[in-house]
């Protein structure tokens, strides 16, 4: 039996879609505040995954996922060190992704201090669309690990917040680092697989090298701004109607079906 | 004399009011200083209450009947009596009430009563639903008014215990490219007011993980000084969860943020014309929006309907903690006593009646059994939401005020809600309009600047500022399919174990108040359920939202008078009752009152969502039909007003034709022959046909001649772009047409087939008249608003 803590805080709101995408698959899901863990009433260690869902923690005070990373990076950091070492992956989607690069933990270059940021869309307008993505991922990403590189799939996104970016000056440098380390997952691209090449609306926020999602050097930490959760079933596609027979499934399904597949529950 | 205000000897600022002594002139004084908004008969009724208790009111029992008795809180127009041509007329009663009762369908659970709406859905659960407008906050604050009016049309659905699943937005704007020297001083460009609600909306629902699916702009002049800000949401509940049984003895909870002096007055505000002073003076009584508080607020209230453990509830809105209090004990046939004191402050020095009637955003309060208290308010510390107990429900039927143990108020319920009756003369006559007479333009071109014409064109970059995807449940979606269609309805799937589907639509027709407000409400309704029957939609309920002006103008009463009307009529032939609405009225500005305004929201249900239909054309080869008739009814459509006209040729709803198209297409979608729909509405035949090419792979080849017309006389300028009621285009599954045309018992025709090529061809036998590219119309059609 599975057990993954999706973890919530006030103005999270995307969790109980992702629960619902994960109780398809037989794990076992609970949506835990926060706050319940700092406090010790409920333990990381129980759980065999964590994901951190969508929506817009503490508001998105500061900056989108700053203060729920900054709490996950100071009170939490060697439970999830430890976490991760044991083998449990952990996700994050779309808020949850900005939550990983603020607590320092993607793409975990090391440092100390966070090495990307997910900034304002170029459009500086919050964005509810449907994107296709290529795999870059050779393997290393455990999330992915159902999906063959080169693969487009598609999903929606929506957010105010999603331009993926290095510090100036060290764009290329980290990429190197990023590609050489297989941990680049997901790319932004138009219907044919092709990179968006940072066009408007095939890249929705202007991400840099169209990055839409990373993983950690280990590939057991993975963010991602698009929502897996969103199209996980065929009745969620946006083209559904178009179709002549409705699929069961979405192409985001994938992603939980190769956790699953991780944890030794695939099927 | 005694001066007229009297500071009480008290530890915190009290006065008291020489209602007792005071003259006519005196009481209208009284009103208008302390922002009461009552007319001189409601003052006198005050005067005469108090003269029976023998003693002046305090500030705080006077502010209570100003909240109470507001137009925005008691609906004194729609319940009153209005007197038109000899005959006495009670709007709520006579009219929208009376649908419901005489339809008394067994799937409606609440109407009109609570907070919102309550229809019967699927396995023991129910739907709930609730439309509000902030229109006045909008106009002086434009992201904080919408913003809030999309947080206080969440907090009634949760006050009827349901968890919200969807919004839906129908914003009315003055033309963007208003010349800004015309503007009147103190009225905001609506570039501006445009933009900060839009913001606002889309801020709201998207922090609160609500999905905005629905929703309509209209831009028109006389919505240049006063913007049209509907809100509403959708919500879900377990039937058994509705719970209604405050009992004397339960202790009132306030719970949610705290209380401010932001949204003092906004009732009374509402209840007056906007002016040049607005700003200045009514600038407190837009509220501060903080929807993280409310997302918080409902988890937890969610959690204490799911563990039973409060007996009642209710939203604070209008008027604040004095009119849920009020309200509240009224409905529970008991009294209540409140202790200011212990209401969590934003500011220590608050005045009693400021705390009063404070409509401070993210609040509730709850009727909980003593023995509960405890586990709900650890319910809500978990959550990180304050929650005090503020008073108690007791025997008998006095409101009593308590701060400090000082009391500082106490008024009968009983008089508090009944209110003197208002009685009003109503008069109305068509306007002077003339049917203008033109040579026929060119079609195509045409056609492509009514794609482009804001009224028409896309709304995307709107849209996508609203999340309408969160919770994973929009199976159609305001933009559906590759292209982003725009779909007549959306459709939510709210429960994982059924495939039953909520179909969410709307009906608006500004244009056609113009002429005359029966047919525009009627086309209003129409419109709504076309638009819910297009997708598959069934078992409709109707909600009622109307933005007129100053109801003590007798010919502003008057077209009231026939929106309602028309509303009677015509939901009883579609049998589709009015479960809820609401009434704003004194939408005037120095630019006079906005153009008569009748929101229609429909709220259908589909047995299973695999099967609605959307817009987009599905095969090449399939045969197109237009159901319905087109009659040269051009008053108040696109096309006109493209040249600048109104007419008076207003669509017209013909009874029986317009039921047997409804149900025609009901049977033809339940039977899945259905592939394709689309409703003919605003810019008429071209513009439905163009955005089905748009929204998808395909193109359409159509003939004009074969369209199913009356007395147009040949004029193809007014067949492609009349906008007749009850017509629309339908993609046929190859095979089926003779089943398709033995259930269709409307008129309809076979005009046409789907094409490989992605055009929009239309002909009139070998003679193309509009032959326009999917990627030319889409260029068209998605236009920027900036």
């Amino acid at each position: 039996m599975v057990k993954i803590c999706v973890i919530r805080v006030g103005g999270t709101n995307c969790d109980e879609e992702t629960k619902r995408a994960l109780d398809e698959l037989g794990a076992v899901c609970e949506v835990i505040h926060f706050k319940k863990i700092v406090k010790g009433k409920k333990k990381l260690s129980s759980y065999d995954a964590l994901i951190i869902p969508g929506g817009f923690s503490f508001g998105d005070h500061v900056r989108a996922g700053a203060i729920l990373g900054k709490e996950m990076k100071y009170v939490l950091s060697k439970e999830l060190k430890r976490f991760v070492e044991e083998g449990r992956p952990i996700l994050g989607i779309c808020n949850g992704f900005q939550v990983l690069v603020e607590a320092d933990l993607l793409p975990g270059f090391g440092g100390g201090i966070p090495q990307a940021a997910l900034a304002i869309n170029d459009s500086a307008r919050f964005e509810c669309r449907w994107v296709y993505l290529r795999v870059e991922s050779g393997g290393k990403c455990i999330f992915t690990r159902g999906l063959k590189k080169g693969e487009v799939v598609s999903m929606p996104v929506a957010h105010a917040e999603g331009k993926f970016v290095f510090p100036k000056g060290k764009e290329e440098e980290y990429l190197k680092k990023l590609v050489g380390g297989d941990q680049l997952v997901f790319r932004y691209c138009n219907d044919r697989g092709e990179p968006a090449r940072r066009k408007y609306p095939e890249n929705p926020n202007g991400s840099f090298y169209d990055i839409a999602g990373i993983c950690d050097p280990t590939g057991m930490i993975f963010g991602m701004m698009p929502h897996p959760e969103r199209a996980a079933f065929g009745i969620q596609l946006h083209n559904w109607t178009e179709m002549e027979d409705i699929p069961e499934y979405g192409d985001g399904m994938s992603i939980f079906r190769s956790l699953m597949e991780y944890l030794g529950c695939g099927g | 004399m005694r001066s007229v205000y009297e500071r009480k000897p008290l530890p915190f600022e009290l006065f008291e009011v020489n209602l007792l002594e005071a003259s006519e002139e005196q009481l209208m004084r009284i009103s208008e200083e302390m922002g009461l908004a009552l007319s001189l008969k409601e003052m006198k009724w005050c005067k005469r209450y108090f003269s029976e208790k023998g003693r002046n009111p305090t500030d705080v029992e006077l502010q209570t009947i100003g909240q109470t008795w507001s137009e925005h809180c008691f609906h004194k127009t729609f319940k009153g009596i209005t007197l038109m041509d000899g005959r006495r007329i009670r709007l709520f009663r006579d009219y929208i009430a009376r649908v419901t009762e005489e339809l008394s369908p067994n799937w409606c659970i609440s109407v009109f009563k609570d907070n919102a709406g309550i229809v019967e859905f699927e396995n023991g659960y129910a739907i709930a639903v609730k439309v509000e407008t902030h229109n006045h906050p909008s106009a002086i604050e434009p992201f904080g008014g919408a913003a809030t009016g999309v947080g206080g049309v969440i907090r009634d659905i949760l006050g009827v215990w349901a968890k919200p699943i969807a919004n839906l937005d129908v914003l009315g704007f003055g033309p963007l490219n208003f010349p800004y020297e015309d503007l009147p001083p103190g009225i905001k460009h609506p570039k501006y007011i445009f933009r900060g609600v839009v913001a606002g909306i889309g801020a709201y629902g998207n922090n609160m993980g609500i999905p905005t699916v629905a929703g309509a702009i209209h831009f028109d002049e006389s919505y240049v000084g006063n913007p049209v800000v509907y809100c509403g949401c959708v919500g879900l509940l377990p039937v058994s969860s509705y719970v209604k049984s405050t009992r004397p003895g339960d202790l009132a909870v306030l719970v949610g943020g705290r209380t401010g002096r932001d949204g003092i007055h906004g009732v009374t505000f509402a209840s007056l014309e906007l002016g040049e002073e607005s700003e200045e003076v009514s600038r407190p009584a837009v509220q501060i929006p903080d929807p993280i508080e409310e997302e918080k607020l409902r988890r937890a209230i969610l959690r204490v309907r799911d563990k039973k453990l409060a007996s009642g509830i209710t939203d604070l809105g209008g008027g604040g903690i004095s009119c849920a209090c009020g309200e509240m004990a009224r409905e529970a046939n008991c009294g209540i006593e409140v202790e200011l004191d212990r209401v969590p402050l934003k500011y220590s020095d608050m005045r009693p009646w400021e705390i009063w009637i404070s409509e401070s955003q993210e609040r509730m309060f709850l009727s909980v059994p003593e023995s509960n208290v405890g586990e709900v308010i650890d319910i809500f510390e978990e959550e990180d939401v304050e929650a005090t107990p503020i008073g108690k429900f007791v025997e008998g039927g006095a409101l009593k005020v308590f701060f400090r143990s000082w009391k500082v108020g106490e008024l009968d319920l009983k008089f508090l809600f009944s209110p003197p009756v208002v009685r009003r003369k109503a008069k109305w006559q068509l306007p002077a309009l003339r049917e203008p007479r033109f040579k026929e333009r060119d079609v195509e071109k045409t056609l492509l600047e009514l794609l482009a014409s804001p009224n028409v064109a896309s709304k995307e970059e709107i849209i996508r500022t609203y999340d309408h995807e969160v919770q994973g449940n929009t199976v159609l979606k305001p933009l559906h399919g590759r292209y982003g269609g725009p779909s007549d309805a959306a459709v939510i799937r709210p429960l994982s174990n059924s495939w039953k589907g909520v179909v969410i639509s709307c009906g608006l027709k500004p244009r056609y108040g113009k002429i005359d407000p029966y047919w525009m409400a009627a086309s209003s309704i129409e419109e709504a359920i076309r638009n819910n029957v297009a997708v598959g939609g069934r078992r409709i309920a109707l909600l009622d939202n109307f933005v007129w002006g100053n109801p003590e103008r007798e010919e502003q009463l008057g077209s009231l008078v026939r929106a309602c009307r028309a509303c009677y009529d015509f939901a009883k032939i579609f049998e589709t009752p009015f479960i809820s609405g609401k009434d704003s009225l004194y939408n005037e500005s120095p630019l006079g009152p906005v153009t008569p305004t009748l929101l229609i929201t429909a709220v259908g249900v589909v047995p299973d969502v695999r099967k609605i239909v959307s817009v987009e054309f599905k095969r090449a080869g399939d045969p197109v039909y237009v159901l319905g008739r087109t009659y040269p009814e051009l008053g108040g459509s696109e096309y006109y007003s493209l040249l600048g006209l109104v007419g008076r040729s207003v669509p017209r709803v013909h009874p029986s034709k317009a039921k047997a198209s409804m149900d025609s297409l009901m049977r033809a979608i339940e039977y899945g022959i259905v592939k394709a729909c689309h409703d003919v509405s605003d810019g008429g035949l071209g513009v439905a046909l163009a955005e089905m090419v748009l929204s998808g792979d395909l193109g359409v080849d159509v003939d004009l001649r074969e369209v199913p017309t009356s007395g147009i006389g040949g004029r193809r300028d007014f067949i492609m772009f009349s906008e007749s009621n009850s017509r629309f285009v339908v993609e046929v599954r190859p095979g089926s047409e003779e089943e398709f045309e033995s259930i269709v018992k409307a008129d309809y025709a076979l005009v046409g087939a789907v094409t490989r090529r992605r055009a929009l061809v239309i002909r009139e036998k070998e003679k193309i008249l509009v032959d326009l590219s999917s990627g030319k119309m889409r260029e068209a059609w998605k236009i920027r608003y900036g």
